[in-house]
């Protein structure tokens, strides 16, 4: 029977294919028969060669990854209204590969049973899952796996500079699945099933005649136009439009869209009159292209949802992996990634500020805070931000207020779907305190600067690294000069900043043994974040800040600047920018890794190697300190 | 006990919620069966207020079955305008309506000795417990957990967060990112409140360890 949560599970269905050509009746029915299922992050759905459950899958809310082993490489990601592990129950046949959340999930589980009859009276749900099960090339986020035209690939040069992407040679595949003019198209659609390829070429004496796809398994044989034993003949494309073998990834994209076609064939001097040496897939390009951030810059820019954010940030995440993978300079992957993460916080922004009723009514700006401040966030963390807006007569000030902080509630909400979770203790512009006009801020930051306390000089310190998101720069800048002039008048303050930034745990105990979290959550784990990023991060805030400058934010930067501006030091502090980088990718591939912050390490998963890395840079953790100790005379205030 | 007063006779539909409890429940959290609930009524008086309609469904290793819930509405004989409004329940609305008994009995058989999670349970137990006492009936026996207490445990202590004495089931939902529809249905409430659990129980049970003890401490 029908009810309240039935009625919203159907309600949800109806915009997804195939639900979106039941009848409400029949959608209505199944609803009351599904179960809904809540998965945690990293929890399994289902596990390759498990025997299937006795139903199938769409993801509700979240994401999930299906893998595959040997290497549990990541054949798609599943978003919302995304269906998953039906074709094993359709195929009587194990999973596989396995499922897990990817993120926090909802998932709705329907029961085969329920759901194959459908399949029977409604003939688009039966094409529906037809084609999706004929092919492969529905998502852009597979990897190299999937899609191609044979599961092996050579000639992949995988140093490819992102600057000079367009014109790096594309990578196709050698071996060519092919048949003869005669060849039933029964024999073929089973072919191209066991050797999972999207196409077949129709070979005679050894040259290409013609090319079969999936679209034409689907246009000409799933419609009936022709039988399953009629001969590759009749419904090849003919003839081959063919290229020589050396293209480049621009070339590959202006064949295909000169031509209208998903699939080259590359023969040896590119006429149809030599021997075919290879298949380009519009899949394979579409993964040449997935790993270029100029691309992804650009989808970026063009998202109109911010939904649409999210498998966008998958790719960047992929991005990341991959430049690690090949050790391309972390200072160069910090500026590449932290622009494409600029890149949809300002998206964000911007279509939040579509979904206003009216233009914002002063000019305003939108910081970033804490780790995104410093342009130092690789991975997806807590989201810190906070608006300054003009002055405005005092009567205007609370509607004024009341209009930032409902922007600020549709950024932050926006932010939270694309992956940044909610700052925990609330510093986002969408509280009150985080939300202010000019004046305010600066009384505000004033009082930090005047009376010093432990609260007053934690929040200056997240606060100080706010870098501009989006919006009025002059803003910013007026900010900035009143730091700097108030901090002039009161330099204790930079004593209690520095007595701060020593207040981080120490990170190995006497025998230099790790020290590692005594209870909470994390009991067991060193706490990376804490121990060893934080104390070089608010040192290095202390120092260039009593220098007078804010332009720099990063804090690898800020280590080379010191080096320049103390000569004497140099070497020091570029072994502390060195420090920071390092540490920076530790976290980073540790993040990647289990699919986290990064922030909590299990010592026990570590390497010799790594875990000597790590002590070496606490050796420059503790000089540092006494740097900062000796240099504020912080002793004078600890007594 | 009351020796001078002989055991009291029950109707058999709670003999039969009572032998529910003779099962000590699993301290595995995904063999627990957790029944979400939530009341509508006519206002917040115990004594005067009734329940419009009662909504619940049930949780068993992190899935909700939608076959599976509960949702009954309740005859009324006097009606407050002001709340109408709010939940939308129209006295003359054509919905099946039973008795106060009648919903009762269900609610009874359908809960047994699950562990009951509702926001603000006080609230929703009293209104129950009151609604039984009417007929004669002792009070629920099942163990209670609140998600408005609940969710403070996944809050940081930190002098920068100013930590709330209530949080509303809106504020919960805003928080899990829940859709809010069906707010002010009985059973929408329900599902908005198990979600709401189920993604506190994701937080507080990071290391997987939790047992179901520790949970109703």
């Amino acid at each position: 029977m029908k009810n309240t949560i039935s009625e919203r599970v159907a309600d949800f269905l109806k915009d997804f294919p195939p639900f979106n050509e039941l009848h409400e009746k029949d959608l209505e029915k199944l609803s009351t028969e599904i179960s809904i299922v809540y998965k945690e992050k990293d929890s399994l759905v289902f596990q390759e060669e498990e025997v299937p459950h006795t139903c199938f899958y769409v993801v509700h809310k979240g994401a999930v990854l299906l893998r595959k082993r040997p290497d549990k490489t990541i054949v798609d990601l599943c978003d919302e209204g995304d269906i998953f592990g039906l074709r094993p129950l359709m195929a009587n046949e194990n999973y596989k590969m396995e499922a897990v959340a990817y993120e926090e999930s909802i998932l709705y589980a329907i029961p085969i049973n329920a759901f194959k009859p459908l399949t029977q009276t409604y003939e688009e749900v039966g094409n529906f899952l037809i084609e999706s099960f004929a092919s492969n090339t529905r998502n852009p986020y597979a990897n190299r796996h999937q899609g191609n035209l044979y599961g092996e690939k050579e000639n992949r040069n995988t140093e490819a500079h992102p600057m000079l992407f367009d014109l790096q040679p594309i990578a196709y595949s050698k071996k060519i699945v092919s048949c003869s003019p005669e060849t039933d198209i029964k024999s073929i659609a089973r072919k191209m099933t066991k050797k999972k390829v999207g196409a077949m070429l129709v070979v005679e004496r050894q040259l290409p005649v013609g090319i079969i796809t999936d679209k034409d398994l689907r246009n000409k044989i799933a419609t009936g136009l022709f039988p399953i034993t009629a001969p590759a003949s009749s419904i090849m494309s003919s003839p081959v439009i063919t290229y020589p073998k050396k293209m480049t990834i621009a070339q590959t994209q202006m064949a295909m869209m000169k031509s209208n076609i998903s699939h080259l064939c590359l023969t040896q001097d590119g006429t149809p009159n030599t021997e075919a040496v290879g298949i380009l897939s519009k899949h394979d390009l579409m993964l040449e292209l997935g790993n270029n951030p100029a691309v992804l810059l650009k989808a970026i820019k063009r998202v109109r949802k911010i939904k649409k954010l999210k498998p966008i940030r998958f790719r960047v995440t992929q991005l990341l992996k991959g430049y690690l993978d090949q050790n391309i300079p972390l200072t160069l992957i910090l500026k590449i990634i932290s622009e494409l993460n600029d890149a949809s916080a300002k998206q964000v922004i911007l279509l939040a500020l579509k979904k206003m009723d009216a233009p914002p009514p002063v000019k305003f700006a939108w910081l970033a805070m804490g780790s995104q401040g410093r342009s130092e966030q690789l991975l997806h963390t807590d989201q810190d931000n906070a608006i300054i807006f003009e002055d405005v007569p005092q009567e205007r000030l609370s509607e004024t207020k009341d209009y930032f902080l409902n922007l600020a509630r549709l950024v932050t909400e926006g932010l939270r779907d694309i992956g940044y979770d909610y700052c925990p203790a609330e510093m986002m512009a969408s509280n009150p305190h985080w939300c202010l006009s000019l004046t305010e801020w600066k009384d505000r930051v004033l009082h930090w600067i005047v009376n010093p306390g432990p609260d007053e000089v934690l929040l200056s310190s997240i606060f100080f690294d706010y870098n501009l998101t989006y919006g009025d720069r002059t803003l910013v800048e007026q900010l900035t000069q009143h730091i700097f002039a108030s901090t002039g008048k009161y330099p204790i303050f930079f004593l209690h900043l520095a007595s701060g930034a020593l207040q981080s745990p120490s990170p190995t105990g006497f025998f230099r043994q790790f020290l590692v979290e005594e209870d909470g959550a994390h009991k067991d784990f060193f706490d990376l974040k804490r121990r060893a990023l934080m104390p070089l991060v608010d040192a290095a805030r202390v120092l260039v800040l009593s220098h007078q400058i804010k332009s720099i934010n990063s804090t690898a930067e800020r280590f080379e600047k010191l080096a320049e501006l103390e000569p004497k030091q140099r070497e020091f502090f570029l072994s502390c920018s060195y420090a920071v980088k390092a540490l920076l990718k530790f976290r980073t591939k540790q993040g990647l890794l289990h699919n986290d912050s990064g922030r909590f390490i299990a010592l026990d998963r570590l390497n010799k190697e790594e875990k000597m890395k790590l002590k070496r840079t606490f050796k420059t953790i503790r000089e540092l300190q006494e740097l900062v100790r000796v240099r504020f005379q912080v002793s004078n205030l600890l007594g | 006990m009351n020796p001078f007063k002989k055991k009291r006779h029950y109707p058999e539909f709670w003999e039969t919620y009572e032998t529910t409890f003779g099962k000590r429940l699993s301290e595995r959290l995904e063999e627990v069966r957790f029944v979400v609930l939530d009341t509508e009524t006519t206002g917040f008086d115990y004594d005067n207020d009734r329940i419009l309609s009662i909504g619940a469904l049930t949780i068993l290793n992190n899935t909700i079955a939608v076959d599976q819930t509960f949702e009954v509405y309740l005859e009324q004989h006097f009606y407050h305008a002001a709340n109408v409004e709010i939940h939308g329940i129209l006295r003359d609305e054509a919905q099946e309506r039973i008795t106060e008994l009648e919903a009762l009995q269900r609610f009874l058989c359908y809960v047994g000795n699950a562990v009951i999670v509702a926001h603000h349970t006080a609230f929703d137990i009293t209104m129950i417990n009151r609604a039984l006492k009417r007929h004669g009936l002792p009070k629920l026996r099942n163990k209670l957990i609140d998600t408005a207490v609940l969710y403070k445990r996944t809050l940081i202590q930190s002098p920068l967060l100013q930590q709330k004495e209530h949080y509303t089931l809106d504020e919960l939902a805003d928080k899990f990112d829940i859709s809010k529809r069906d707010r002010h249905t009985a059973l929408g409430d329900a599902y908005i409140t198990a979600l709401a659990f189920l993604k506190i129980l994701g937080k507080i049970n990071g290391k997987k360890d939790l047992t179901l003890k520790r949970l109703l401490r």
